[in-house]
């Protein structure tokens, strides 16, 4: 790295966010991107010069901002845009790729090619039209992409006179409609293009807004959010040889991390060895990350070719032969069920046939229709066969190794694009234990989906949920041994199945076992326990959601789950309170028993409480998690508002606050959320529950 | 997790495509202008197949009217990366009778290329040209694919692309097709300068401020030389200038800058009000002049 440019250090300093822009015809996406060109100063004096002649020559009386970016000259000839464009802007903070895609009817294939490397997308809906069809059908592509972010820009708010109740009203009905969608994260600004307001400056037409400009969320949007950081995958690309003594294999990492002396398994032999080297020409690395172009060397010498993958012993993606998957079909050709095209899948290329249409959607209702072919720009879900396996795994834990284009040998053109949803129930997977996602994606059609506009922080309950409460309620003095008689007498000490008296224990008529193997993973007890605002809530449920999303039997119990029914009848004394742990922890066996990973989250500040719930359960199945920070954050977060109210003396014995946390005696996982971005404390305890409940 | 900057982003992206275009295609070359892209191209390819030398050969469409820089340039690099050197000179096209020279002062060798390039990829059966264009430099070029795909007869068809997405690249063709691959699409004029002051790539010095003898033709200084006719009010004068691009001499124009070093160089190029090929005489002859030379086969 050279030292002596030290003035364009800030240069270097920058991040990159890709993001896609859609809308309608007239929604004004071109002058929006104008705009943001323009403002950031992206447009240069000849081009300006350039359209300045074009609107003249025209008949326009304002500089059309569109011609910037409607580049081809049949569009500008029909004045549509026909195709992905990308446009390049920067700011000190970032740099932006923009993938302008069409909004036309018949381009949303092009819609498709430009969400596809996108993170964010700016949906454009016209203030003074509202929420049109196709306004929903871009949300929809966006959510089938799996693009993380998605702005909702509600323009031309100058032709309703800046009104906040057509704004509530667009926000209220997308709102309404994105609940069908998979969606995690929607913001929603209000905006005029032409006018600039909320683009780059707040301007002052509407003070009612108090959100940021769009300019200012592209800037400070979390970037690489899709970035999978567990599951390694290296797809090889090509064989570095330049000599006997050196065979390099080479690629970008598609997910996960490597260092050397990891052990690594290669695809489809089987065949494992040790990263000896991770090799580039500035150096060999200590660790590789996602996106990283490397060249792995290894200890042993074996065989591995391009369209090989190189991946983790304990860790492997599907590998087989069937799969089902969405599909984009983006030919004038229809698609023909069981001809036989060309599929490329990462670094691998074969023969595929889509075996059965299960049903196209309709983009517009989202309704299923009944097909035996896609038309152009139509998109259903199908079952596919290839001639020689695939390593995959679901587009949506894993985007690189769950998409896929389709070529039409006859053509060579690329007539379909897919996103992997799960391997086949027949697949010819010879690894139980890579079975994933049977249930992980009916988030599409199912309807439910989270309506989360709420990101990970706001996970935390709004209300104060019961058992923190309770446990805050809790007199502060807590003597030592006393009391606790009562609970350690219901529990047992001797064995761990304390029996009531005159119940024969028989044992589960199907043993916990047999469950783990069919769902392909062993059942774990993960308890979150420390003082409220620590995070654990946070992170439990983050936590969950990826382990759901990869196909894991997952239960989560927090307060609200127990005080509400089966705890109703308990109180927050001290008996009640240790109580109320008591079954919450014969609750968390059941499920455990049924094979679940069970996800706990409770302040249960005091040790011998935890103790008794962690003698249910088998050393290596019981895993305690101190969520920690320190009080002052906690106050500072105070996500039910508890603090305030112990401030005030309105409720007494908080934990942390006026009532200690006792730390177990024994080793527990402890998380501290003042040290670490929750992002990587989410990341690295799901890497070790992957790595706990992976069989073998 | 480290934290990736734009630049390693690009860089890695670029290597993966490069790696693309060597495992699919049969007989690929890197067409090198001499420019600061195409030397920054190498640069990629170098660290792409580290430690093996760069598995294909550079390939230069000499106009004949080149700065004589640029060719003690090229064949420095040629001679330290020991990659295979193949030129295509429109001054024998011009010979054979393929094509005609334009004549006069506004005369430009630049179109001719066309079919020398053409020409000199038939000859060594070469299936994969890659090339230093960006997205950014002009409009045209921002519906480019990464993976282009080229008819018989070298043409682009910009409203019949191939969808391309993710980052799956279809080098599929016919015999006798080609493809253009451009590793460098996503990256703008601030990011090749950045890239050069971060890995200390040495480029020509052409690229920073110097005194040469220029005249002024509509706006652009245009270098005097024997390959230039002037008009009779076109008066060489000297002036400290520096070069954005380096194409035919005949046809680029400098800037009057003082930036004599990188700092200076990246430093006027964050405040510059013109692009890059706002200097390219060829590209003002109308305002859709880049998108017809490229669905003709330009570069």
């Amino acid at each position: 790295m050279s030292t002596n440019n030290g003035n364009d250090n800030k240069y270097l300093d920058m991040d990159l966010l890709r993001f896609t822009t859609a809308g309608s015809v007239d929604d004004g996406k071109s002058t929006l991107i104008g705009k943001l060109l323009y403002d950031s100063k992206s447009i240069f004096e000849d081009q300006m010069e350039a359209i300045e002649q074009t609107s003249l020559s025209s008949g326009e009386d304002d500089v059309n901002l569109a011609l910037l970016t409607d580049g081809l000259k049949a569009e500008r000839e029909q004045k549509i845009t026909i195709d992905v464009a990308y446009r390049y802007f920067a700011t000190p903070k970032r740099k932006f790729i923009i993938a302008d895609t069409p909004g036309h009817i018949q381009y949303t294939r092009n819609m498709v090619t430009g969400a596809s490397t996108a993170e964010l997308a700016v949906i454009l809906v016209d203030a003074s039209k509202g929420v049109l069809t196709q306004s929903k059908r871009h949300a929809f592509i966006s959510s089938l992409l799996q693009i993380p972010h998605m702005v909702v820009a509600i323009n031309k708010m100058d032709l309703v006179d800046y009104d906040q109740d057509v704004y509530d009203k667009i926000v209220k009905e997308f709102r309404q409609f994105s609940r069908k969608l998979d969606v995690d994260d929607i913001t929603y600004i209000p905006i005029s293009a032409l006018k600039g307001d909320n683009v780059v400056e707040k301007g002052d037409n509407m003070p009612w807004y108090k959100g940021t400009t769009l300019l200012h969320f592209l800037e400070n949007v979390k970037v690489n959010a899709s970035h999978n950081v567990i599951d390694f995958r290296l797809p090889v690309q090509y064989v570095i040889r330049p000599n006997q003594n050196f065979r390099g294999f080479s690629g970008r990492i598609a997910s996960g991390r490597i260092r050397p002396g990891e052990e690594i398994v290669a695809l489809p032999s089987g065949i494992s060895s040790r990263v000896k080297e991770v090799v580039t020409a500035d150096g060999n690395l200590e660790e590789a990350y996602p996106g990283d172009s490397v060249t792995l060397t290894l200890d042993d010498e074996i065989d591995i070719s391009r369209g090989d993958m190189i991946v983790r012993k304990n860790n492997r993606p599907n590998i087989g032969n069937e799969f089902e998957a969405f599909l984009c079909w983006m030919n004038e050709e229809e698609l023909k069920q069981n001809k036989p095209y060309i599929i490329r899948h990462t670094s691998r290329t074969t023969r595929v046939f889509v075996d059965q249409l299960i049903y196209r959607i309709n983009v517009d209702s989202l309704h299923r229709e009944d097909t035996d072919t896609l038309q152009l720009n139509e998109i259903g879900r199908a079952r596919l066969k290839t001639s020689e396996p695939l390593f995959f795994d679901s587009y949506k834990i894993n985007q690189a190794t769950g998409s896929f284009v389709i070529i039409d040998p006859s053509s060579n053109v690329t007539v379909g694009a897919g996103m992997i949803r799960s391997g086949s129930t027949q697949s010819s997977t010879h690894d139980p234990k890579a079975k994933t996602t049977k249930r992980s994606e009916e988030n599409v059609e199912r309807g439910t989906g989270n309506s989360g506009e709420q990101g990970l922080e706001s996970g935390e309950r709004g209300t104060g949920s019961s058992d923190e409460l309770g446990a805050e309620s809790h007199p502060p003095s807590r003597g030592d041994g006393s009391g606790k008689a009562g609970s350690r007498g219901v529990s047992g000490d001797a064995g761990k199945k304390p029996i009531s008296p005159n119940v024969t224990w028989e044992p589960w008529n199907i043993p916990r076992e047999e469950r783990e193997k069919r769902n392909g993973h062993k059942a774990t007890v993960l308890w979150f326990s420390g003082i409220s605002g620590a995070g654990k809530s946070t992170i439990a449920r983050a936590v969950e959601k990826k382990l759901w999303d990869r196909g894991k039997q997952t239960i989560l119990l927090d307060g609200d789950q127990v005080r509400h029914g089966l705890n109703g009848d308990l109180g927050f004394s001290q008996e009640d309170r240790t109580e109320n742990i008591r079954r919450v922890g014969e609750v968390a066996r059941l499920f455990f028993e049924q094979g679940n990973i069970v996800l706990c989250s409770f302040v249960s500040p005091y040790r011998e409480d935890r103790k008794a719930v962690r003698d249910l359960f088998p050393d290596s199945r019981f895993v305690e998690i101190h969520v920690h920070c320190k009080p002052e954050t906690a106050q500072n977060r105070d996500p039910k508002g508890l603090y305030g109210k112990a401030k005030k003396g309105e409720i007494k014995g908080l934990t942390g606050y006026d009532a200690p946390y006792e730390e177990s005696e024994y080793a527990t996982l402890k998380l501290d959320t003042d040290a670490s971005d929750l992002d990587e404390i989410v990341d690295s305890l799901l890497e070790k529950v992957l790595d706990l409940t992976t069989e073998g | 997790m480290a934290k990736h900057t734009h630049i390693k982003h690009l860089e890695d992206e670029s290597i993966y495509i490069l790696r693309e275009v060597a495992a699919q295609f049969d007989r690929p070359a890197l067409l090198f202008s001499g420019g600061k892209d195409s030397i920054v191209m190498v640069h990629l390819a170098e660290k792409a197949f580290y430690p093996a030398k760069i598995p294909f050969p550079l390939m230069h469409i000499d106009t004949g009217h080149n700065f004589p820089e640029t060719i003690e340039f090229r064949d420095q690099l040629v001679e330290r990366t020991g990659v295979q050197l193949i030129v295509g000179s429109v001054e024998e096209s011009i010979k054979k009778g393929e094509v005609k020279e334009e004549t006069g002062p506004e005369a430009s060798r630049n179109g001719l290329q066309t079919v020398t390039l053409l020409e000199t990829l038939k000859k060594h059966g070469t299936d994969c040209a890659i090339g230093g264009g960006r997205r950014d430099e002009e409009k045209a070029r921002a519906k480019e694919r990464c993976f282009s795909h080229r008819d018989i007869y070298g043409q682009w068809d910009p409203k019949n692309q191939r969808p391309e997405l993710w980052n799956l690249f279809n080098g599929r063709m016919n015999p006798g097709e080609h493809f253009r691959v451009f590793p460098l699409n996503n990256w703008t004029e601030m990011d090749v300068w950045q890239y050069i002051a971060k890995d200390e790539i040495p480029v020509p010095e052409l690229y920073f401020a110097h005194k040469r003898r220029v005249f002024n033709r509509r706006g652009i200084w245009l270098a005097e030389s024997d390959d230039i006719t002037r008009y009779p009010d076109e008066k060489p004068v000297e002036k400290t200038v520096r070069f954005r691009t380096i194409g035919d001499s005949t046809c680029t124009g400098a800037v009057l800058s003082e930036a004599a070093n990188l700092e200076e160089v990246i430093q006027e190029v964050a405040a510059a009000r013109i692009t890059e090929r706002g200097n390219r005489h060829d590209d003002k002859r109308s305002e859709a002049a880049m998108e017809d030379r490229k669905r003709e086969g330009y570069f």
